[in-house]
């Protein structure tokens, strides 16, 4: 296969506290592809994203990024390699207005997107500039949530439900926003419950259930495994 | 109605605006080590009294005089911090703020006994800088040149800490990991060290008031004690983490006990403390403070 391993997870097991929340989950990710997990609340995909962020203090198994073994390497590490995280809770700090939280992750690597590239792609960010942070509206939020780790120079960006609680004018434009980042070359790790929106953008979906990936499969063969996919969704 | 005398209510204005720079200067630390640590700094008080110290040692020992003592003394109980931060406050960041509370509280009267052993409970003298010495004639009163120039600079390093918190690129990061830490490391930044140079600074301006302080108050083991608890109002009143906030509150409370000072002396050591509980009752996130 032509495609690299940009991620490669391997029996990745982890714990919030005393609870075990992942029980060995494999998948990858290979160069400029959009990859989904999907699965049910509290499958493990959010813990799983923060695992490969480094964001969950107690984890074993192997995340190697870009052929760097990243299990061990605290967050900042682990960003400074090229990884970054837009949260589900979209994490816009509301004592920053928008320019503030736009510029706020340092660059990390050559190749990020300038600020007007960045604005174009979020036009209504530029009116906004000023605003604080958590007076943008929800749609506004996730946009900036997004736009600020395009400045970096990170390669794999993780979102984390970027539709979730949007209207679909605004789930339509983030999805046009993802095929614009993935035609620049950035990859991407998507999770979704919604894969209506997640078959507009993305190339390969891992299901995951009860803290491991339990099937695969390719975006050509949607079709084919929307039974089994609603049984696993309960949809 | 009070017959009112404009040079002795000025004068109490002025020692208000003294005592407000030192309130000013050491809760603006507390809110910034507060904000990031989320340690209430007992060991401020402590902190503080090592500053003036420091200024003493340099003169005595070294022939280093006020000015580099303004500049050195800050540096030196600044690296203490990060050295007390280092080595004990990292090991409890996960726990209660409680336990920063009662571990900085052990540690400020360790240091305090530490001093109090070897120099007792007298102060010694520190003296006014020769540049700074005499007074001006303001026509309505005399005007101490040592305690103009504590206000002023005061004032300025208040200004400083405020400009960088709030206006700069690195202001924002400090504030960003004030509200959540976690993923301003998931951006790349190494918090913890941020963490340490945070709690480095703040004390750094407690080292620093304990310098201005020196040549007023002279240099006493206890110095800390006496004045941190009614720091410690003021960051009551003023709110938790509220850098601006905690400027103003400091400020303002030296002038309104100064006014009462004057108006009512008998009340001018406890209206501090009538305030916090007022403001304990009706907006207990203190005036600047954000509700949790």
């Amino acid at each position: 296969m032509a495609e690299t391993l940009l991620l490669d997870v391997k029996g990745l097991e982890a714990w919030y506290g005393e609870s075990r929340i992942l029980h060995g989950v494999d998948f990858d990710v290979r160069k400029g592809e959009v990859v989904t997990l999907l699965g049910r609340n509290g499958a493990g995909k959010t813990t799983t994203l923060k695992s490969i962020m480094g964001m969950v203090a107690k984890r074993v198994g192997s995340t190697r990024y870009d052929g760097v073994e990243t299990i061990g390497l605290s967050s900042d590490r682990i960003a400074r390699l090229g990884v970054a995280i837009c949260p589900e809770e979209r994490g816009v700090f509301a004592s920053l207005d928008v320019r503030e939280n736009l510029m706020l992750p340092p660059k990390i690597l050559p190749g990020g997107l300038e600020l007007d590239a960045i604005l174009d792609l979020f036009p209504n960010l530029r009116e906004r500039m000023t605003s604080q942070g958590t007076k943008l509206s929800g749609g506004e939020q996730q946009m900036l949530a997004i736009a600020r780790i395009l400045r970096t120079g990170a390669k794999l960006l993780m979102l984390d439900e970027p539709t979730e609680g949007l209207a679909p004018v605004i789930i339509e434009q983030i999805g046009l926003t993802i095929e614009k980042l993935k035609r620049a070359g950035f990859t991407i790790l998507l999770v979704e419950q919604n894969f209506r929106f997640a078959s507009t953008v993305a190339d390969r979906y891992f299901v995951m259930e009860h803290g491991k990936v339990i099937d695969a499969f390719a975006n050509a063969d949607l079709s084919a495994n929307m039974d089994k996919l609603h049984a696993y969704l309960g949809v | 109605m009070f017959g009112i005398s404009a040079p002795a209510l000025l004068a109490q204005l002025l020692v208000g605006l003294i005592n407000g720079s030192f309130y000013a200067l050491l809760s603006l630390g507390l809110a910034v080590i507060f904000g990031l640590l989320n340690v209430i700094n007992f060991a401020h008080g402590a902190l503080f009294m090592m500053g003036a110290f420091v200024a003493y040692f340099l003169l005595n020992l070294a022939g280093v005089g006020y000015w580099g003592a303004l500049v050195l003394a800050p540096i030196v109980v600044g690296a203490f911090g990060v050295l007390l931060e280092r080595t004990m406050l990292r090991r409890i960041a996960n726990l209660d703020h409680l336990y920063g509370l009662l571990l900085t509280f052990g540690l400020a009267l360790i240091i305090q006994g530490v001093f109090q052993n070897y120099f007792g409970s007298s102060g010694l003298p520190y003296a006014i800088p020769a540049e700074l010495q005499g007074a001006r004639n303001l026509g309505f009163m005399f005007l101490p040149n040592y305690r103009a120039w504590v206000v002023v600079f005061s004032i300025a390093v208040c200004f400083a800490t405020w400009f960088a918190i709030e206006k700069t690129q690195l202001g924002a990061l400090l504030r960003a990991a004030t509200e959540n830490p976690a993923l301003v490391r998931a951006f790349g930044v190494n918090v913890p060290r941020m963490i340490t140079l945070t709690y480095g600074f703040g004390v750094g301006l407690a080292g620093l008031a304990g310098v201005l302080a020196a040549p007023i108050n002279q240099v006493r083991p206890l110095m800390g004690a006496d004045l941190i608890i009614v720091v410690f109002a003021v960051v009551v009143i003023g709110g938790m983490g509220s850098i601006l906030g905690s400027i103003l509150t400091g400020f303002a409370l030296g002038v309104v006990e100064g006014l009462t000072k004057y108006f009512y002396p008998e009340a001018s050591n406890t209206v501090v403390f009538v305030i916090m509980a007022l403001v304990l009752m009706i907006k207990p996130a203190g005036l600047f403070g954000r509700t949790a």
